[in-house]
């Protein structure tokens, strides 16, 4: 049992150190050269207005640009509505 | 909360004055989602915890007196619908599926797109709101052992 502790032990220091090693190299925090802000966040920023069709960039990309991801969201609550409901009238009537 | 409405008056009282407020708070941030923090999932949401502050202050039977099955079925089926169908009325009138501006509407493009995500915006509020009161219904009804056979 013991052993087993100090080999979970071990392969956790290792995991932690290597997780923390790894953290030098993320880049900086808010920082606008960042790789996941030069790609298609420019574009929202700038056009949300124009061709999204909407003031608030959110609403743009979650209603045009983003419109299809959307559709299934709905539908997702559309399906566990009607689930819940033909579940609790199976289970009443029987 | 049971199948009987609360003893506390105050309850009582306080959220028969708060539930109209509260729906109108809902359709202000579906319609308004254009432009502020919002939009057709919040504002369902709001719309629907009218109906379960109803349910829990007033009861589980009135509360299924007073929304039916039947328009709840029939409200959040048209709320996927709404989405769908401008989807598809654009694509009948020359677009791609969902491009918003291909809807030929007397008005220009950007105005087209605006008023299509205004009528996306209403059918995802619809959706919403049905499913929260038909999980709230149900659930609460499995809780307190109600028979749902009458609703």
């Amino acid at each position: 049992m013991t052993k087993i502790k100090y080999a979970s032990l071990m392969s956790l220091l290792a995991v932690s150190a290597i997780l923390i090693y790894v953290v030098e190299d993320m880049p900086s925090f808010g920082d606008p050269d960042n790789p996941a802000n030069k790609h298609v966040i420019p574009r929202y920023i700038n056009n949300s207005e124009t061709e999204g069709g909407a003031p608030n960039i959110v609403t743009a990309i979650l209603a045009n640009y983003r419109g299809y991801d959307t559709l299934g969201e709905t539908t997702v609550i559309f399906t566990a509505g009607i689930a819940v409901m033909i579940l609790f009238m199976r289970w009443n009537n029987g | 909360m049971g199948e009987k409405e609360v003893e506390s008056l105050v309850a009582r009282t306080i959220s028969r004055i708060m539930i109209p407020f509260i729906q109108l708070f809902g359709i202000y941030v579906i319609v308004h989602g254009e432009t502020s923090p919002g939009g057709g999932f919040q504002g369902g949401v709001i719309l629907g915890t009218s109906m379960i502050l109803y349910g829990i202050v007033y009861g589980l039977s009135k509360a299924k007196k007073r929304v039916s099955k039947k328009h709840l079925i029939i409200l959040i089926s048209l709320g996927v619908l709404i989405y769908s169908g401008i989807g598809l009325m654009d694509m009948l009138s020359g677009g791609k599926y969902l491009q918003y501006d291909s809807l030929p509407l007397p008005v220009d493009a950007h105005e087209t797109t605006a008023l299509s995500i205004l009528g996306v915006e209403l059918g995802i509020g619809l959706t919403v709101m049905s499913a929260t009161i038909i999980l709230f219904i149900y659930l609460a009804g499995e809780r307190i052992g109600a028979g749902m056979d009458n609703w």
